[in-house]
C-alpha cells in the first residue's frame, strides 16, 4: 500500500479498518483490519467506494443547501422572505423542487439526435463532479491528492464546453445552436485568462498539488496575488455563466437558450450541474487563494473550509443579483483585451519576484503582497481605460446640440378658429349668451 | 475566399417573457447581427373602437381603462376631455385637479414599469424591477383609496370624477410622495452610475428628431431627442397652465436617453402633483344633475383632444350624432404610432440590443391593438 | 396654446397654392377632393406659412352613403393644427385614397388600420396589408353594415318575422352581409 494513499485520513480510516496486513498501517499504530491477509484488494475496493460515494453525496448535499441558500437570497437582496413554504425557512424546497423535477414527462424532440441527446447532460455533470476529487475539504480529507492537482481541475472543467455545443446541437434547434455558440465563444474564451491566472500561485508555491498550495499559504495568497484573484474570479464567473456572462441562458431573451428542449430529469441535471459548478469554483478559489482549511487553532479545519465557502458562494451569489448582463461582443472584448493582459502582467511580476526571493518566508509574503497591490489597481485602472469606458460623463443633455424649432412662430391671427362649444381651457359656460353659437370660420 | 454564411429567421413569438404582452417579432439574423423584422400585432385587438360605438358616454370609461392597462388614469383623461369638448361641459375645479392628481401619479406608475422593465431586460434577474414594482403598488394602492380599483379605474365621469377622495388619502399621498422620491433616486443611482447599463444603452438606436417627427412619434421618445413638445406645455388643458413644471429634454436620442427622460419625467411629476395638492379647493367633484345629465347626449358633431399620455401623445376622436352612445370613436393610440420607426431602431444592431430597445419604444400591447 | 385655425382661412390659403382642391369648409374643417390630396399635403407640410410636419392622426368615419378619412394635423414651428377631411365612396362604393405615407411616415400603420378596419384603400402606400386581423377576414368591422357573427345568428334564428328567416332572401351570413369586401377580400399585397 502506497504510503501517500495513507497520508489521506479518511482513506486511512476505512481502508485500516478493513485490511488485514498492511506495513503501511502498521506503521501508523493502527491495528489490522477485519478482511483475511490476502484480500487487500478488496479493502481496496471497498474503501474507494466508500470515499466516492461519500463525497459525491456530500456534494449533492451541497448542492441542495446551495440551491436553498440561493434562493432565499435572491428574496433577501429583493427585499422579500425567499422561499418559506416547505419545511421551516422552506429547507425543503430543493426536495420539493427535485420531486415536481421527476415527475415531469421527459420529453425528446423528433428531430432530436437519441444517443447525443441522453448523453450530453452525464457530459455536463461528470466533470463538475470529477473536479471535486482533488479538492481537500479538510486536514486530510480528500480522495487523491494529484501531484498536477491544478492542471486536473483546468482540464475537467473545459470539458462543458464540449457538453454545451452537444447539448445544443442534439436538439436539433435553431435557437438551442444560436444560443450554444454564443456559450462556446464565451467558455473558451474566458479559459485562457482563468488558467494563466493560477500560474503566479503555482510560482508561489512551487507545485501543482492543491496540499502543497495550502502548505505554502503562510498568508492567504489572495494578499499576495490580488491581480490573480480578481482575474479569476471574474472569469470563473463567466465558466460558470453566471451573471453578468449568462448571455446564453438569458431568461428574458431567448428562454433557456440551449437547454430549450430538456425536461424532467435531464433537465435537473443541467441545473445541479451548474450548481456544482458553482460550488466547485467556490472551492477552488477557497483552496487556492483563501488558504483552503487553514486557520486558527480550536476550530476545527472543515469549519474554516466551510466557512470560507460560503463566503466565496455569497460573493457570487451576490454578483448574480445585482448586475445586469453583458452582450456577447462586450464579453469578449473583456476577454481578450482585458483580463489577458492583467494575467500577463501578474505573471512577470510574479516571476520577477520569485527570482529574487525562490523559497518566500511569511514576511518575504508581505512584501510581495505590498508590491502586488499597487501593481494590480495600476494595471486594473489602465486596462479599463484601455477598453473605454462609456463615459460616466456625457449622462447630462449635451448643450450644443442644434434645437429642433418648436413653437417659434405663429399663424395670423385671422386664422385661429374660434370654437362654438366650449371646452375645459375656456372660461365661459355653455349657457352663456355671449359665447353660444360663435360665428365659425376667421375674419 | 469568402465564407458564405445563411441568415437565419426566428420567430420572436407572441408569448415571450420579453415582447411586454402579445407581440410577435420575425427577426431575421445573420450571425449576431438583425437584418431584418417584421412586427406583427393584433393579437390582444378587442374591438374597443366598434364596442364603443354602442356604449353609452360613461359605460365607454371603462372601455378606455383597458387599453392602454398601464396608465387606465390617463386614458380615462384623454377620453374624458373629449367628451367635455363634445358636449360643452365644463368640469368642476376639484374634479380637475384630482384627474390631474390621479394622471400624474398614473404617470409615474407607468414609467416605473418602464424603467423596471428594462433594467429586468438588461438582465438583472429581476432585483430593480421588484424596487420599482413595490413602489407602483403604494401608488396603486392610493388609487384604490380613491376609487376601490388598482389598475381598470373607471375614475372620472364628465365633468369631473365620480368619488371624492378620503380623509386618510391626503396623508399618504405627502407620505408615498417622499417614498417615490427614495426610489426614483434608487432607480437613477442604478441607471446612472452602472458600467454596464452605460455600456448597453448608451449609443443604440440613435433616431433624428426629424425622422421622429415625420414618423408622429411623440413622448419621452420625442423628447430625448432634443424637441421640446410636451402637449403639457404646448397645448395646456386642465389646469396644467397653472402649474410650473421643468421641460425634460435630452439631446442623445439613445436608449439610455428614452430611459433618462422617463425617470426624470416621474420626478417632476412629483411636484406638479404638490402643487395640485397646494392648490386644491373643496367643492363638488362633479356637477350637479342639472347641469350635466348622468345621461349625455352631446350635439351633433365631432371634436379631437391629445393629452400628454405617458407614451406620447394620446387623443380621442369622438363623432356625435345626437344620441346617447358616439356614432365613432377612435384613439389615436401613441404605442401603435410609436412602432413605426422598430426597423429602422433594430436593423443593424445586435441581438443582444433588440429588447433594451424595444423596451425603450416603451409599449402597451393593449394600446397597440386595442 | 395650440391654435387651430378655421376652416375657412386654411380652404383660403390652400386654394392659394393648389386651386381647386378643396370642396368646402366648415368650422375648423376643409373638406378636400380625393385627387388632389397628395400635392396639398406635401404643400401643407413644406410650405413655410403652413409648416405641419407632425401628422396626429388618420382616421375614417363610416357616414353611411359615403365614408371621410379625417387627418389631423399640427405644425410644430408655429404650434398650430389643422384638421382635413375627404369624402370617397360616394354612394357605397369603392373608396380610394392617396396615401401620404410618403410625405409622413408615421401614417404607415394608421392607413393599414383604415384599411383593415373600414376598408378604405390608399393607393400609394408601401405595404398595404392588414394590421390587426388576419389575411382572409371576411369584411371590414368597423363599417355600420358589418354584422358581426353573434347578430348574425340572432338575425337567423328570429322565429315569427318571415322576413329574417334562415333561407329567405333576407338571410345574413354571419360576418358579411351588407359588407362591400373589396375584390379579393383581405388578400392584398
Amino acid at each position: 500500500m502506497d504510503p501517500a494513499f495513507l497520508d489521506n485520513s479518511l482513506w486511512r480510516n476505512i481502508y485500516c479498518n478493513l485490511a488485514g496486513d498492511s506495513a503501511g498501517c502498521a506503521a501508523r499504530e493502527y491495528s489490522a483490519g477485519m478482511l483475511p491477509t490476502g484480500m487487500e484488494w478488496l479493502a481496496f475496493a471497498l474503501a474507494a467506494a466508500a470515499i466516492i460515494g461519500l463525497f459525491v453525496n456530500g456534494v449533492l448535499g451541497g448542492v441542495i443547501v446551495l440551491i436553498w441558500g440561493e434562493r432565499r437570497l435572491f428574496g433577501r437582496f429583493q427585499t422579500r422572505t425567499g422561499p418559506n413554504r416547505w419545511g421551516p425557512f422552506g429547507l425543503l424546497t430543493p426536495v420539493a423542487d427535485a420531486i415536481k423535477t421527476m415527475f415531469k414527462e421527459d420529453v425528446v424532440p423528433k428531430d432530436a439526435d437519441r444517443i447525443l441527446f441522453n448523453l450530453a447532460p452525464v457530459m455536463i455533470a461528470a466533470p463538475a463532479l470529477l473536479v471535486f476529487s482533488v479538492i481537500p475539504f479538510g486536514v486530510g480529507t480528500y480522495v487523491a491528492d494529484l501531484n498536477v492537482g491544478v492542471l486536473f481541475i483546468m482540464a475537467v472543467t473545459s470539458l462543458t464546453t464540449l457538453a454545451v455545443l452537444t447539448a445544443a446541437w442534439s436538439s436539433g434547434n435553431r435557437i438551442a445552436i444560436l444560443s450554444a455558440f454564443r456559450s462556446v465563444a464565451l467558455l473558451i474564451s474566458y479559459e485562457i485568462p482563468m488558467a494563466l491566472a493560477l500560474v503566479g500561485v503555482i510560482m508561489l508555491a512551487g507545485s501543482m498539488s492543491l496540499g502543497q498550495i495550502i502548505g505554502a499559504q503562510s498568508i492567504p495568497f489572495i494578499l499576495v496575488q490580488p491581480l490573480a484573484v480578481f482575474v479569476f474570479f471574474i472569469a470563473a464567473m463567466a465558466e460558470m455563466a453566471r451573471a453578468p456572462f449568462d448571455l446564453t441562458e438569458a431568461e428574458s431573451e431567448l428562454a433557456a437558450g440551449y437547454l430549450n428542449d430538456y425536461a424532467s430529469m435531464k433537465f435537473g441535471i443541467f441545473f445541479l450541474a451548474e450548481f456544482m459548478a458553482e460550488i466547485s469554483t467556490s472551492a477552488i478559489i477557497t483552496v487556492l487563494f483563501l488558504s483552503g482549511w487553514r486557520g486558527w487553532e480550536p476550530v476545527p479545519s472543515h469549519l474554516w473550509f466551510g466557512a470560507k465557502l460560503i463566503l466565496v458562494l455569497f460573493v457570487i451569489i451576490w454578483f448574480r443579483m445585482t448586475l445586469p448582463r453583458l452582450r456577447i461582443d462586450q464579453v469578449l472584448k473583456l476577454a481578450w483585451k482585458g483580463l489577458f493582459e492583467l494575467t500577463l502582467i501578474n505573471i512577470i511580476v510574479t516571476a520577477v519576484l520569485i527570482a529574487i526571493w525562490p523559497e518566500p518566508t511569511t514576511t518575504r509574503l508581505w512584501i510581495m503582497a505590498a508590491v502586488n497591490w499597487p501593481v494590480a489597481i495600476i494595471s486594473i485602472w489602465a486596462v479599463s481605460k484601455l477598453l473605454g469606458t462609456s463615459g460616466y460623463d456625457d449622462t447630462e443633455p449635451d448643450s450644443d446640440a442644434p434645437v429642433y424649432p418648436v413653437a417659434t412662430e405663429q399663424i395670423p391671427g385671422s386664422a385661429v378658429h374660434i370654437s362654438g362649444v366650449t371646452g375645459p381651457d375656456t372660461q365661459a359656460r355653455m349657457s352663456s349668451p355671449a359665447n353660444s353659437h360663435i360665428e365659425q370660420g376667421g375674419n | 475566399m469568402a465564407i458564405k454564411t445563411q441568415p437565419v429567421t426566428v420567430n420572436l413569438g407572441p408569448q415571450h417573457p420579453s415582447t411586454h404582452g402579445v407581440f410577435r417579432l420575425r427577426v431575421m439574423f445573420d450571425g449576431e447581427e438583425i437584418v431584418d423584422v417584421e412586427p406583427v400585432f393584433g393579437y390582444l385587438h378587442r374591438g374597443s373602437e366598434k364596442l364603443a360605438e354602442e356604449r353609452t358616454y360613461t359605460q365607454i370609461v371603462t372601455l378606455t381603462d383597458r387599453m392602454d392597462y398601464v396608465s387606465p388614469m390617463l386614458n380615462n383623461q384623454a377620453y374624458m376631455l373629449a367628451v367635455e369638448k363634445l358636449a360643452g361641459i365644463e368640469p368642476t375645479q376639484r374634479g380637475v385637479w384630482l384627474r390631474m392628481i390621479a394622471a400624474e401619479l398614473q404617470r409615474i406608475a407607468s414609467h416605473l414599469v418602464a424603467t423596471g422593465f428594462l433594467l429586468q431586460d438588461l438582465g438583472a434577474l429581476g432585483t430593480p424591477l421588484i424596487y420599482a414594482m413595490r413602489e407602483r403598488e403604494n401608488i396603486l394602492d392610493l388609487f384604490e383609496m380613491l376609487c376601490g380599483a388598482r389598475i381598470t379605474n373607471s375614475y372620472l365621469r364628465p365633468g369631473g370624477v365620480f368619488m371624492d377622495a378620503p380623509t386618510g388619502f391626503w396623508l399618504a399621498l405627502d407620505r408615498e410622495l417622499v417614498d417615490i422620491v427614495n426610489t426614483l433616486d434608487e432607480l437613477e443611482e442604478y441607471l446612472s452610475g452602472n458600467e454596464i447599463v452605460f455600456s448597453r444603452t448608451k449609443g443604440t438606436a440613435v433616431l433624428a428628431p426629424e425622422l421622429l417627427i415625420n414618423a408622429s412619434i411623440t413622448g419621452p421618445m420625442l423628447r430625448a431627442s432634443g424637441v421640446d413638445w410636451d402637449l403639457r406645455h404646448r397645448n395646456p388643458y386642465d389646469y396644467y397652465d397653472r402649474i410650473e413644471f421643468k421641460r425634460i429634454l435630452h439631446t442623445a436620442s439613445d436608449n439610455y436617453a428614452r430611459y433618462w427622460v422617463r425617470v426624470q419625467e416621474a420626478r417632476e411629476s412629483v411636484n406638479i402633483i404638490r402643487q395640485c395638492v397646494a392648490q386644491i379647493e373643496p367643492g363638488p367633484v362633479r356637477p350637479s344633475f342639472d347641469d350635466v345629465p348622468r345621461l349625455i347626449r352631446p350635439p351633433k358633431g365631432d371634436a379631437y383632444v391629445a393629452i400628454e399620455g405617458s407614451k406620447g401623445e394620446l387623443g380621442f376622436y369622438l363623432v356625435s350624432d345626437g344620441g346617447i352612445a358616439p356614432y365613432r370613436m377612435h384613439v389615436r393610440a401613441p404605442s401603435l404610432i410609436n412602432l413605426t420607426l422598430l426597423r429602422d431602431m433594430l436593423i443593424g444592431g445586435l441581438f443582444g440590443d433588440l429588447f433594451v430597445s424595444f423596451g425603450s419604444v416603451d409599449l402597451n400591447m393593449g394600446e397597440v391593438d386595442r | 396654446m395650440t391654435t387651430p385655425w378655421s376652416g375657412a382661412a386654411l380652404a383660403e390659403a390652400i386654394e392659394a397654392f393648389a386651386p381647386g382642391s378643396t370642396e368646402k369648409s366648415h368650422g375648423g374643417d376643409v373638406w378636400l377632393k380625393p385627387e388632389a390630396a397628395f400635392t396639398v399635403c406635401e404643400g401643407l407640410k413644406s410650405r413655410p406659412e403652413f409648416k405641419f410636419d407632425l401628422l396626429s392622426s388618420v382616421t375614417a368615419v363610416d357616414y353611411i352613403d359615403h365614408f371621410e378619412v379625417v387627418y389631423h394635423l399640427t405644425s410644430l414651428p408655429k404650434n398650430a393644427s389643422a384638421v382635413l377631411k375627404i369624402r370617397v365612396g360616394l354612394g357605397r362604393t369603392d373608396a380610394v385614397v392617396p396615401s401620404v405615407v410618403p410625405i409622413w411616415r408615421g401614417a404607415d400603420y394608421q392607413e393599414r388600420e383604415v384599411w383593415d378596419l373600414m376598408g378604405v384603400r390608399f393607393k400609394g402606400h408601401p405595404n398595404h396589408k392588414r394590421i390587426m386581423l388576419w389575411e382572409g377576414f371576411p369584411g371590414h368591422p368597423l363599417r355600420k353594415d358589418y354584422v358581426t357573427y353573434d347578430q348574425s345568428i340572432v338575425a337567423s334564428l328570429a322565429p315569427d318575422d318571415g322576413a329574417y328567416a334562415a333561407g329567405s332572401e333576407t338571410a345574413v351570413e354571419p360576418g358579411t352581409a351588407g359588407s362591400q369586401p373589396a375584390p379579393g377580400a383581405g388578400a392584398e399585397a
